[in-house]
């Protein structure tokens, strides 16, 4: 078992499940109709990719462990998730203005994980960019949206879009496993992504009428695992029946 | 005969020869009004109906339960929308249906007014509650207002993937741990009795039934749909090796027809008036999820403003 694949693809993994996992709060609490259900799609996607992705760490792990075993029994250290992801929704907004930074990093990432040496990851990025595509270009069309609707609107995914900057930085930032996979043509060089990502966002927001956020202080620690509060709390919910009859098939 | 006589024969007489009545069609007003009532109440259904089931999603026991549940509820919210376009083939207004349903003027289906405290609620509601919508659906497949009828054809497609999603989660739980047994015979024991009480009043104190069945809106009385339901789910609960909650269930062998005991009709009114465990929690729910919306519709709606504006602008 190569260590550093299976940390890998966990990240991936990890990242559609938890993002999954916040946004199948919003079902039958959205705005309006039309929208509670784009975002349930967006969920549902991401949760297929999460089942994809850990299905394939599953197999890399070997006897004994399934999707489910990894979703619903590791411990919070153990999950490899970007912590924008773990952070609570809030109001619609902050989750669009996540949506919104997230799904551009995916798109290009995913992008990029199109050429992958890894033939599963590659086969997951081609299911998984056409789904990626779309929420890149849905959460961006809101952002326009709310950022040029009205006074209070603008002001309102302004501060979404400052209060979630520092929750960025995790993204770029490389370490042994980002290089381990760059080195090995399994995923992309995570400078480039950045380049790409802050020139999507600077024109997004430019259209926007909105400000780039300029902090430089990035926070992180979850593709290390080492997590928010915020984790344990979505880990005591999403495992509680697993965890409380572990001898039972569902 | 005045006008209105003879035009109202004729229009029985279009329905009595199973014609689709259309929305440019004549119709009495009553006809009318009684389909916007009927196909708005639906619509509430569906979309409140989401949340005794969303209520799971986060904790749902498997990456795949989770998925299938996930995209169950989210039929739902479309079937809203489906339904509350029909009514505004008839001329009612969403928001003005919303807001009904938001003041606790309309009505809904009671049955979600029942909370789902155990996984084995998701299993028994798609089961049992998809189970007793389906019968009610496809009868109204033949429905004699076009839009309706034809809405519904798209739902019962979906319905009968719910059903069978629900009843996969009752086989699992049937055939898991003691303890799984266990909590799909509680959620029988739950939702048997309301679901049986989601046909409606027994025939004879549906006053509404009778005109409803000579425009062809209803094609099956509330009893006869019942009896359908329960005909079909007694087999389905035996071969689960769960037992339903009723001490004088019997097949009768020369009607061909399971019967029953008495239903608590008391329990159903008192639902109705107000007083089940989730009504006031349904209704809040509902009402936070509009009021904290407010500012997306009017962002929204002032943005889309602006860009005609600016198109018309170019043009100039």
């Amino acid at each position: 078992m190569d260590t550093k694949l299976l940390e890998y693809t966990l990240r991936l993994g990890d990242n559609a499940l938890i993002l999954g996992q916040r946004l199948v709060e919003w079902c039958g609490h959205g705005p309006v109709l039309e929208q509670d259900i784009a975002l349930s799609n967006i969920a549902l996607d991401q949760l297929g990719q999460a089942r994809m992705l850990l299905q394939y760490a599953a197999e890399q792990k070997g006897e004994g462990f399934t999707e489910d075993k990894l979703a619903f029994f590791r411990p919070e250290e153990e999950f490899k998730n970007a912590l924008i992801l773990e952070l609570p929704n809030e109001d619609w907004g902050f989750t669009l203005a996540r949506q919104f930074y997230f799904d551009t990093y995916n798109y290009f990432l995913y992008s990029e994980l199109l050429k992958s040496s890894d033939e599963n990851i590659k086969a997951i990025a081609q299911k998984a960019i056409k789904e990626i595509s779309y929420h890149a270009q849905w959460s961006a069309e809101w952002i326009i949206r709310l950022g040029d609707g009205t006074e209070e609107s603008h002001h309102r995914i302004q501060k979404s879009i400052d209060d979630l900057w520092e929750w960025t930085g995790e993204l770029f930032t490389k370490d042994e496993i980002d290089l381990f996979a760059e080195n090995d043509n399994i995923g992309p060089n995570l400078d480039v992504i950045k380049e790409n990502w802050h020139e999507k966002v600077s024109q997004i927001l430019e259209i926007a009428t909105l400000k780039k956020p300029e902090a430089e202080w990035m926070q992180s620690g979850g593709k290390q695992g080492s997590h928010t509060e915020y984790l344990g709390f979505i880990l005591a919910e999403m495992q509680s029946l697993p965890r409380m009859y572990p001898e039972a098939n569902w | 005969m005045t006008k209105e006589t003879s035009l109202e024969d004729r229009f029985q007489h279009y329905v009595d020869a199973e014609n689709k009545i259309e929305p440019k069609d004549w119709m009495p007003e009553k006809y009318r009004k009684t389909l916007i009532r009927q196909i708005s109440q639906h619509g509430h259904s569906e979309v409140v109906g989401m949340l005794p089931e969303a209520n799971w999603l986060t904790r749902a026991p498997s990456l795949r339960r989770k998925v299938a549940l996930l995209a169950k509820v989210q039929d739902e919210a479309g079937h809203g929308l489906y339904l509350y376009s029909a009514a505004e083939t008839l001329g009612a207004d969403r928001m003005d249906m919303v807001k009904d349903l938001l003041s606790g003027k309309a009505k809904y289906s009671s049955i979600f007014n029942y909370p789902t405290p155990s996984w084995a609620d998701m299993g028994a509601i798609g089961w049992l509650v998809d189970g007793a919508a389906i019968a009610n659906q496809v009868m109204l497949c033949r429905t004699s207002y076009g839009p309706y009828a034809r809405a519904m054809v798209k739902i019962c497609k979906e319905e009968s993937f719910h059903q069978r999603q629900g009843y996969e989660i009752m086989i699992s739980l049937a055939n898991g741990t003691p303890t799984q047994r266990k909590m799909a015979q509680d959620a029988l024991n739950r939702w048997w009795w309301p679901s049986l009480m989601m046909f409606g009043p027994t025939d004879d104190l549906s006053p509404n039934s009778a005109q409803s069945m000579k425009w062809k809106i209803k094609r099956k009385s509330n009893d006869e749909l019942r009896q359908e339901f329960i005909d079909k789910t007694v087999p389905q609960a035996e071969y689960l090796g769960l037992s339903i909650p009723d001490k004088d269930l019997k097949w009768n062998e020369e009607t061909k027809h399971y019967e029953h005991g008495e239903i608590e009709w008391t329990e159903f009114y008192d639902v109705i008036k107000g007083n089940g465990k989730c009504n006031k929690q349904r209704l809040i729910a509902r009402n936070k999820a509009h009021d904290n919306g407010e500012w997306i519709r009017e962002a929204a709606n002032a943005y889309a403003k602006k860009q005609s504006e600016r198109k018309k602008h170019q043009a100039a």
